[in-house]
């Protein structure tokens, strides 16, 4: 799916943040967040908005801009602000017609929360770990929704909306070192409170899960690799696609309160 | 002679033309960027460095050493006594008779070069090359037909009109290719930017019998980073890349040529040549990029070259062995053209191929090429109670694991190494989990922002210790640490230390009788010369004597020592995998297997897993600490 040339006028906003590489633990451009500028890039390469919500680090934002962009906003904060209600302020008066986001940050709180909270906040339809963005014709874009194992879900969704990009979208282009160099960071420094909630919090490294030890009973290389690749197989659960909106919102609820969620 | 009158207008209208052509040839190369010479030194070098360095490299091929020296000695000689007799008009007779001689001398010469051309070698240029010897002959048999009154041999007034007119016509061809042409790019073009570029060559240490091969920094605050137009190029590259007399030399010796991938480095300077001078390649008349039309490719010195002229895989094809470079009679630096222009591609374009962009960014997230671990870089060594230099600070010898410690096979050489090290009682220590990648990869890939990177926090963490040699195992490692670091240490600071390569530094301990070592006992042995050991730091010596120590005769390869071929696994030739006919590495084993050995012994861990990925049944793959391991005799205490 190629987009047209009617999605070549389309104002992207694209979130990055500042990733951190799993063995050495050092920043580095988010995977994600790339992707998201890489989907932005091939949108709309002359309206693409790359934001950034933090102290800014130098290298990794110029390893972003090294993308091909000329220039990215930088809303300044500390390090322990939160970043939502920056990015409410900015984006009710820069509204983009997409705005696209990584589905975790690789380093701080990484809840993923933050494409929620944007797009419960600024009222937009938001869909989740996308992978690719197709045709938009009269305000209406078409959205490949990753699925597990490769599967994907064809979503029609009205602008402005919310998108968070998936691993499985097109990998980011090369980041080069002179254009990265030479591109502007135009410098906002913002209001905004500390992040109160997380100001309590206290951090320590993730400790390994123990995990369950997998028997595999598998005889031949086929056994395995069906093994491997067949679908997770739990025992509840079922399917509701024929019933109308409201049993299966009913089904969802009754599954939350019974799982203890929604008390 | 009827000719008397018409000689010296004729003589002085081809000098005027040779002149404005040459004027004109200059100011395309003062297109490039500026670069200082010096300029009275350089051209007052000329005659030794022609003389000396430049014959060297032609005299590997001894007819044509003669030759040129007949041809080109004659036609000097000559070209002064022309204007002495025939245009300044010196009615001596002893002038006469020498100039008699000169294009006598030269005739001899020309008609080897005739004979050259009856059946050239492919890697020779045909086209404008195959009416040179018919020129030469002919400029010299006028001119010694023309002399012949002068010397007294003939009277004055001999000959008629038609005599008059075949000789006119003679020496018409021959002024006209060897004056005019050198100034208006024709094949004589050679001499005349040949001697300029012996005066101004970029690597002036290289003439004398020194060595020029680190690369040279980039100034990463440039408006433009590496050459993306051929006058991004310094101007003394550009008059370089005139100076081609396309033997075709490199285009034989280059492995990725004789694999099928689409470089030849010849055309590859005469694409350079059709950058600055703008044009197409039409005229070309040599070898093609294998793979490619030759025809296509159009340039101009301010069009990009990657757009049009030379295509990214030519560039990305090299292994930066420096075969090229090595057989080059004209001095021509190639491997720096090349990196220059991938430095464009990767720094200004973002644009490495294949796994070049994903090594770039481990190399800069993880200080090694494959993503591992930075705090996991002494794994290979926690049965090894090695000594670290954070906990010692100060050694004689700091030993430079280089990124094998990531690589189960180069692993094996590293326990060898350091099982020697034990056995000959060496003070040294490693850098641990401070080591980072050298850079190589990176700098050969044309990031040199990373290889900048790297070499200054690595230069950071060595000046922190006090040590004074690095051994290495790995030769890449070895060139940067010697050839390359010194231009990034800061102002005033300079390597307090001398860097061995392992084969270096056993044979040290060997004839110091440190290590006490048996008898071989295996078959026919032959040894591979790593390019970035012997062509680009001229260690030939060490591994073949510490392998004769052990009672080993080799069995030499057709091309070894200088003139070795690569394994492939340069350049980060792998990682850009750039497809060709054949592999590299596969046409190095043919060579091997020609020898009858059974046992390869390299002293590279990038040859040992090139030449290792050759199906078998081939010779075995064994780095020469791994050799002189299974000898060693062990002391027990």
């Amino acid at each position: 799916m190629q987009p047209d040339l009617s999605a070549k006028s389309l104002k992207v906003t694209s979130l990055i943040s500042v990733g951190q590489h799993p063995k050495s633990g050092r920043a580095r451009r988010a995977e994600q967040d790339a992707r998201a500028v890489e989907l932005g890039l091939t949108l709309s390469d002359d309206q693409l908005e790359m934001l950034h919500v933090g102290s800014g680090d130098k290298t990794v934002m110029r390893s972003y801009l090294g993308m091909g962009l000329p220039k990215m906003t930088l809303l300044k904060q500390g390090d322990r602000g939160d970043a939502v209600p920056v990015l409410c302020d900015y984006l009710a008066t820069h509204a983009p017609d997409i705005l696209l986001t990584g589905v975790r940050a690789e380093s701080g709180e990484a809840s993923g929360m933050l494409p929620f909270l944007l797009a419960e906040k600024l009222g937009w339809p938001l869909v989740s770990r996308i992978a690719e963005i197709g045709e938009v014709n009269d305000g209406v874009a078409e959205v490949l929704q990753a699925l597990p194992r490769g599967q994907r879900r064809a979503i029609k969704v009205r602008l402005p909306f919310v998108a968070s990009v998936d691993n499985a979208a097109a990998e980011p282009r090369q980041s080069a070192f002179g254009p990265g160099q030479r591109a502007g960071i135009n410098d906002m420094p913002v209001a905004g409170g500390d992040d109160v909630v997380r100001s309590g919090w206290e951090e320590s490294p993730a400790r390994k899960k123990p995990k369950r030890l997998k028997v595999v009973k598998a005889k031949t290389a086929a056994d395995r690799f069906k093994a491997a690749t067949a679908k997770a197989s739990g025992g509840g659960g079922k399917v509701l696609k024929k019933e109308s909106p409201a049993e299966q919102a009913q089904a969802v609820l009754d599954l939350l309160i019974e799982e203890g969620v929604v008390r | 002679m009827i000719l008397d009158g018409l000689l010296p207008v004729l003589i002085s209208v081809a000098l005027a033309l040779l002149a404005i052509g040459a004027l004109r040839r200059i100011s395309l190369w003062r297109a490039g960027q500026p670069e200082s010479v010096n300029i009275i030194a350089g051209l007052m070098a000329v005659p030794r460095r022609y003389m000396v360095d430049l014959h060297h490299v032609v005299e590997r091929d001894k007819y044509m050493s003669n030759t040129h020296v007949a041809t080109a000695g004659g036609f000097v000689l000559s070209m002064v006594l022309i204007i002495l007799v025939h245009l300044v008009g010196l009615d001596n007779s002893l002038l006469a008779w020498a100039l008699l001689a000169s294009t006598a001398l030269m005739f001899i010469g020309a008609v080897f070069v005739y004979k050259r051309r009856q059946n050239p070698p492919s890697r020779l240029s045909k086209g404008a090359w195959m009416r040179l010897p018919k020129s030469l002959l002919s400029f010299a048999a006028t001119f010694f037909i023309v002399t012949l009154p002068a010397a007294g041999l003939l009277p004055v007034n001999f000959g008629g009109w038609v005599l008059a007119l075949v000789l006119m016509a003679g020496i018409v061809l021959g002024l006209g290719e060897l004056l005019f042409g050198m100034g208006w790019g024709g094949p004589m073009k050679h001499a005349f930017a040949g001697a300029l570029h012996l005066a101004f060559h970029r690597r002036a240490e290289r003439f004398g019998g020194g060595r020029s091969t680190g690369l040279k920094p980039v100034n990463l605050t440039a408006k433009i980073l590496g050459v993306s137009k051929p006058s991004d190029f310094k101007w003394n590259q550009l008059l370089g890349f005139d100076a081609c007399v396309q033997c075709g030399r490199c285009e034989a010796v280059c492995p990725a040529f004789a694999a099928g991938q689409p470089l030849n480095p010849k055309k590859l300077i005469q694409d350079m040549v059709v950058g600055l001078a703008g044009g197409s390649d039409a005229n070309y008349a040599g070898s093609a990029y294998p793979g490619k039309d030759v025809g296509n490719a159009k340039g101009g010195p301010t069009q990009v070259i990657t757009e049009g002229l030379v295509s990214p895989e030519t560039l990305w094809s090299c292994t930066t062995c420096r075969a090229c470079v090595e057989e080059c009679p004209m001095v021509i630096e190639h491997v720096d053209a090349i990196v220059d222009m991938r430095r464009f591609l990767t720094l200004e374009k973002g644009d490495t191929p294949n796994k070049g962009a994903e090594t770039l960014e481990n190399l800069i997230a993880t200080d090694n090429p494959n993503g591992f671990a930075p705090a996991s870089r002494m794994n290979w060594a926690a049965d090894q109670n090695l000594r670290v230099m954070a906990d010692v600070k100060d050694v004689d010898v700091l030993f430079w694991v280089s990124d094998g410690a990531f690589d189960m096979r180069s692993q094996r050489i590293l326990r060898a190494f350091v099982k020697l090290l034990k056995a000959a009682n060496v003070d040294f220590a490693v850098l641990g989990d401070e080591e980072r990648d050298s850079g190589d990869v990176a700098r050969r890939l044309g990031d040199d922002a990373t290889f900048q990177s790297l070499a200054k926090r690595n230069i950071e963490t060595l000046s922190k210790y006090r040590f004074n040699r690095i051994v290495t195992t790995d030769p890449h490692a070895f060139h940067v640490l010697k050839n390359e670091y010194k231009d990034f240490y800061p102002d005033g600071q300079a390597p307090e230390y001398e860097v061995f390569h392992h084969t270096t530094f056993i044979n040290e301990l060997v004839k110091a009788s440190a290590l006490k070592l048996d008898m071989y006992k295996g078959g026919t042995v032959t040894y591979h010369d790593p390019c970035y050991l012997g062509r680009y730091n001229g260690e030939y010596d060490s591994p073949r004597e510490l392998l004769a120590e052990l009672g080993i005769e080799l069995a030499e390869m057709e091309r070894s020592g200088f003139r070795s071929r690569c394994c492939g696994g340069g350049g980060g030739a792998p990682i850009t995998d750039i497809p060709g006919e054949r592999r590299i590495a596969d046409m190095r084993m043919e060579d091997a297997v020609a020898t009858g050995a059974e046992l390869v012994a390299v002293g590279c861990q990038q040859c040992t897993a090139m030449l290792e990925g050759v199906v078998e049944p081939r010779p075995e793959i064994k780095d020469i600490a791994e050799i002189v391991v299974e000898s060693l005799i062990e002391e027990v205490h």
